[in-house]
């Protein structure tokens, strides 16, 4: 048994007590010791936490009682899941010793399932970023090269992965945020139809947008976290009330014969790198073998995916984010007995928000403003239809939608963080599928030949089918492995002292 | 010269608005399942939603969705077969979200009426005023100030603040503007809030608690010059809290108004202030530099899409209009529109249906309740309902009719009940007032007073009947008025041969 098995070797190995809980948990304990200080996946271990919950599981199998299928596998979850008494800072100073009093409904799930949450990984703050580097506790490396951004915001969650400190985690995926670290860090992270999964707990950015997603190495893992988080939650009024997708026995069909796949023109070209293109007709090229039917589709509103993107969520974000006002959690600041509530307001704020965090509010503030909002919002919500009008036309033609992830592989830390617009253009391919609400998947498709990184391969499935997206996944996912002779994550470099 | 209302009146012509908010009495609140209970101990009705928590998330109480479209059916509004709600956006240490969650431009009823009457130099009159909204909202928690000398942030100590009434689901009721009330207006608009009360509370939808703020009263006001027809810059005084106040706020506002046009000063749009003790207003923050709320819809909330079928199911259980039970009941009980009217004012129209219903007579159930409980009721400046319950109160009009108590004993049974000394039963026990119905007993007192008066007998005897008051009155004396009068009579003059 090692820390590079998927998860669902492990679980096996618990099932067949080759291994114990609390063993497995310690044995993630020391990789992350061994290389967190140099990966910085997470933001706070929660080891008392995790060993009693493996403690229990123990006890419950050799008690020979009925366990669910991941009892007893460790999980890394984002900070922006609250879990009950244990910090969660949504990698802002203004959360900062914060415990929240109350579980996530997917942290209830995964604690029930017997899942053991190791600690919080680390994330552009409040989820805003797409290279981790707006964490206000540093950013995560790559552990593909510690000198390029993980992706964001989810970059701790996906690093965790990549550097087999977790087999599983949870991602929150607004405008890419669980697939684009995935893509660049040759794991696999699903965004499921929105609506699928509960956002109770989830500290929100952009309510209409966020969603809560399984990470893992393999389609198949990233399937059993999915099936163990998803379903209907009366907590949470837009939650689906709907029978979730099996998409655990989709990930294990591997059989894509006369399926149909559309490739969307518009995510292309202009701004793509070639090797990332390259990579992405390959994987193409690997579905054709196995039977599938590749069709072409038009998205022509996409083009304004983005723009309008960079209104909605800032707008919900201006909102969502008023409540950190210092009155009945986290930072406070300038309270002297001399200021005002108002003036200690304003001073916690200028203090516990970070500069993109900022940029964003302002951003909202001004898009919901009277004499802006049909301008702004109203347009945006417009878009939003049209682009819904066009996935509803595209899966006419075709069963799923693919594309590239990201249209670059994982860039230098720093090389983006003074120009915000180039770093949204990495959100250009992942954004649609948020703003229809549908699901989106990324698996790693192979290494860019420029600079030998991860590339992420993007399918996207219609709202509720998201068993569509397993069912290429997986089939994509066996072709690459054989054609690779080994895991994608085995061609990176080791890590210093990784176990 | 400043101008009195009546001058007033005379050269403006008042426009009226109101906007009532009204807090529902649903167990839980608008979007938990936190307790709404009035007066609990601070912060100790609350959770990560209504408190706000980062990660928390709203869920609608049907039942608020139900009593909203009670109420846009009694208002006679339509019912939006869409409705949303919106996030209205501002900073405030007792808001937990920062944000209020309301209906917006998408209210659940909208488009209807309500007629009151009310005394007019030429009789009674109807007035129909628009509703132009109903929308449901939740309240926000409450701060308490202190020190400082206006009780208000500015200048304050420290503040308290208690998120216990946070989150409880409020509905606002919104007027189309009421033009045409004349010098009415303080009496028009103190008839609306009244029947509107009274529609809710028949509804059983809201406490209807004007002094506890389970309904207040909003009063949008503005004139123009008599005959003019232009409509002039209103006023907003904010929570009006009784009927008088809403007919003082608005007479207050009308000549206070009239002498800032008169002067040739300008109307500043901006919220005011009720001061009870004054019946002024006092400025509040100007409208002019309006707060920009930045409404959009509440991402995190679906549409309200009632069916039809529902909406019908609900105008079933409507109950009876007030005013129409007002006329059924008149006739039933055979009272004067008089007194009708006073059981009205007084508020104890239910206290008395409901005393009657337990079978009791209605003109003595009018007759207690508004008589000797309300005297003390207004000494002790109390609710009526609050120093006795119904049951007791029939309890002892019964008790007269079965001949048990005399009134002179029931006052008596009545007073020990409201000084708490238990029910009606108990007081009487404790107190020994049974009538002495016993005839030994009266026979012995009766022998006793011809014995005292010899000449007084002697005259009725002679049939001079009228002298049987003075034995009659030593024998009640004797039996300490525990007697039945009709009955010592009876027994006395039988005795005397008559």
């Amino acid at each position: 048994m090692s820390i590079r098995n998927t998860a669902a070797q492990m679980s096996d190995a618990l099932a067949k007590k080759e291994i114990s809980a609390v063993e497995l948990a310690n044995q993630h304990y020391a990789q992350i010791e061994a290389v967190d200080k140099d990966v910085h996946a997470f933001l706070h271990l929660d080891k008392a936490g995790a060993i009693a919950q493996a403690e229990s599981i123990d006890k419950k199998r050799a008690a020979g009682e009925k366990l669910s299928p991941l009892a007893g596998v460790p999980l890394a979850l984002k900070d922006v899941l609250v879990q009950k008494g244990v910090p969660t800072t949504c990698g802002s100073k203004m959360l900062e010793g914060w415990r929240p009093p109350y579980d996530a409904t997917v942290v209830t799930k995964l604690k029930d399932a017997g899942i053991v949450i190791l600690g919080k990984t680390n994330m552009d703050e409040f989820a805003m970023g797409s290279s981790t580097e707006n964490s206000a506790y540093g950013p995560t490396h790559n552990p593909w090269d510690l000198t390029r951004i993980p992706g964001g915001s989810g970059g701790g969650s996906s690093a965790a992965l990549a550097a087999f400190e977790a087999p599983l985690a949870i991602g929150t995926d607004t405008g890419g945020s669980i697939r684009q670290p995935a893509a660049v860090t040759g794991t696999v992270g699903v965004k499921p139809t929105y609506g699928g999964v509960s956002r109770y707990g989830l500290v929100a950015f952009s309510s209409s947008l966020d969603q809560a997603g399984p990470c893992a190495r393999t389609v198949l893992d990233t399937a059993l976290l999915h099936q163990t988080i998803a379903g209907f939650d009366p907590k949470d009024s837009t939650s689906i009330n709907h029978a979730v997708p099996d998409v655990v026995a989709a990930a294990k069909k591997k059989d894509v014969k006369g399926l149909r796949i559309g490739i969307v023109k518009q995510l292309a070209g202009e701004g793509y790198q070639k090797g990332v293109e390259n990579k992405f007709n390959e994987a193409v090229a690997e579905l054709v073998k196995l039977g599938a039917e590749i069709v072409e589709v038009s998205c022509p509103n996409f083009e304004y995916a983005l723009a309008a993107y960079y209104l909605i969520a800032p707008s919900e974000c201006s909102s969502n984010l008023a409540r950190f006002d210092s009155m009945r959690f986290g930072l406070r600041v300038g309270d002297d007995g001399a200021k005002g509530a108002e003036e200690v307001m304003n001073l916690t704020r200028q203090a516990g928000f970070g500069r993109e965090v900022k940029r964003r509010i302002i951003l909202g503030t001004y898009a919901l403003s009277s004499g802006y909002y049909d301008a702004y919002y109203g347009s945006a919500q417009k878009v939003r239809t049209l682009i819904k009008q066009d996935f509803d036309a595209a899966f006419e033609k075709c069963d799923v939608l693919v594309s590239p992830t990201a249209p670059t592989t994982a860039f230098k830390i720093g090389e983006k963080s003074n120009d915000p617009l180039a770093m949204y253009l990495n959100d250009i391919a992942t954004i649609p599928v948020n703003m229809a609400g549908i699901g989106g998947m990324s698996l790693p498709c192979g290494l860019a030949e420029e600079d030998n990184l991860p590339v992420g391969f993007q399918i996207m499935s219609p709202a509720m089918k998201d068993d569509r997206m397993y069912l290429v996944g997986g089939a994509l996912e066996a072709a690459l492995l054989a054609k690779w002779g080994k895991p994608l994550l085995d061609f990176a470099p080791k890590l210093a002292g990784s176990k | 010269m400043s101008l009195n209302y009546e001058q007033a009146i005379e050269k403006y012509e008042p426009t009226l608005g109101l906007e009532v908010h009204v807090e529902l009495n649903t167990k839980s609140k608008m979007f938990c399942g936190c307790a709404t209970e009035f007066g609990a101990e601070p912060n100790t009705q609350t959770c990560p939603v209504c408190l706000g928590l980062p990660g928390a998330l709203p869920v609608v109480n049907k039942t608020a969705i139900e009593s909203s479209i009670l109420i846009g059916l009694a208002l006679n509004c339509s019912i939006a077969p869409f409705s949303r709600f919106a996030r209205k956006n501002y900073f405030y240490p007792d808001m937990p979200k920062n944000f209020q969650t309301s209906q917006y431009d998408e209210p659940i009823c909208v488009n209807g009426y309500l007629d009151v009457e009310i005394e007019t130099d030429e009789g009674a009159k109807t007035f129909r005023i628009d509703i132009e909204r109903v929308h449901m909202e939740e309240d926000t928690g409450k701060s308490l100030h202190v020190g400082g000398s206006t009780g208000r942030i500015h200048g304050a100590e420290y503040s308290l603040l208690d998120y216990n009434r946070a989150g409880i689901p409020l509905v606002e009721i919104v007027t189309k503007i009421v033009p045409n009330t004349g010098k009415y207006a303080p009496q028009v608009a103190r008839a609306y809030v009244a029947a509107l009360r009274d529609i809710l509370r028949g509804l059983k939808v809201s406490d209807v608690k004007m002094e506890q703020g389970s309904l207040r009263c909003d009063v949008n006001l503005s004139l123009s010059p008599a005959g003019s027809g232009a409509l002039g810059t209103r006023s907003e005084t904010k929570n009006v809290n009784s009927l008088r106040s809403v007919e003082r706020a608005v007479s207050g506002e009308v000549v206070r108004q009239a002498n800032r046009l008169q002067a040739g000063e300008k109307i500043v749009q901006e919220t005011r202030h009720f001061l009870e003790e004054s019946g002024e207003t006092r400025p509040g923050r100007s409208k002019e530099q309006a707060e920009d709320y930045r409404y959009f819809p509440e991402p995190d909330l679906v549409p309200v899409v009632p069916d039809s079928k529902w909406i019908e199911e609900l105008r079933k259980t409507l109950p009876e209009k007030p005013a129409d039970r007002r006329k059924r009941l008149q006739t039933e009980w055979s009272v004067p529109e008089k007194e009708m009217t006073a059981m009205v004012n007084a508020e104890l129209l239910d206290t008395v249906e409901e005393t009657v219903k337990l079978g009791a007579d209605p003109t003595k159930a009018r007759g207690w309740w508004l008589g000797e409980i309300s005297r003390v009721a207004n000494e002790r400046e109390v609710l009526a309902t609050e120093l006795i319950s119904v049951a007791a109160v029939a309890e002892v009009i019964n008790l007269i009719n079965q001949g048990e108590l005399t009134d002179k004993l029931a006052r008596q049974v009545v007073e020990g009940v409201i000084a708490g000394e238990g029910t009606p039963a108990e007081v009487i026990n404790k107190r020994g007032l049974k009538v002495v119905s016993d005839d030994g007993a009266l026979m012995k007192a009766i022998e006793d007073a011809i014995a005292a008066q010899p000449d007084t007998a002697e005259r009725i005897r002679g049939g001079n009947i009228p002298a049987a008051g003075a034995l009659i009155g030593a024998v009640m004396k004797a039996t300490g008025g525990q007697a039945d009068a009709a009955k010592v009579r009876e027994l006395l003059l039988k005795h005397l041969g008559q």
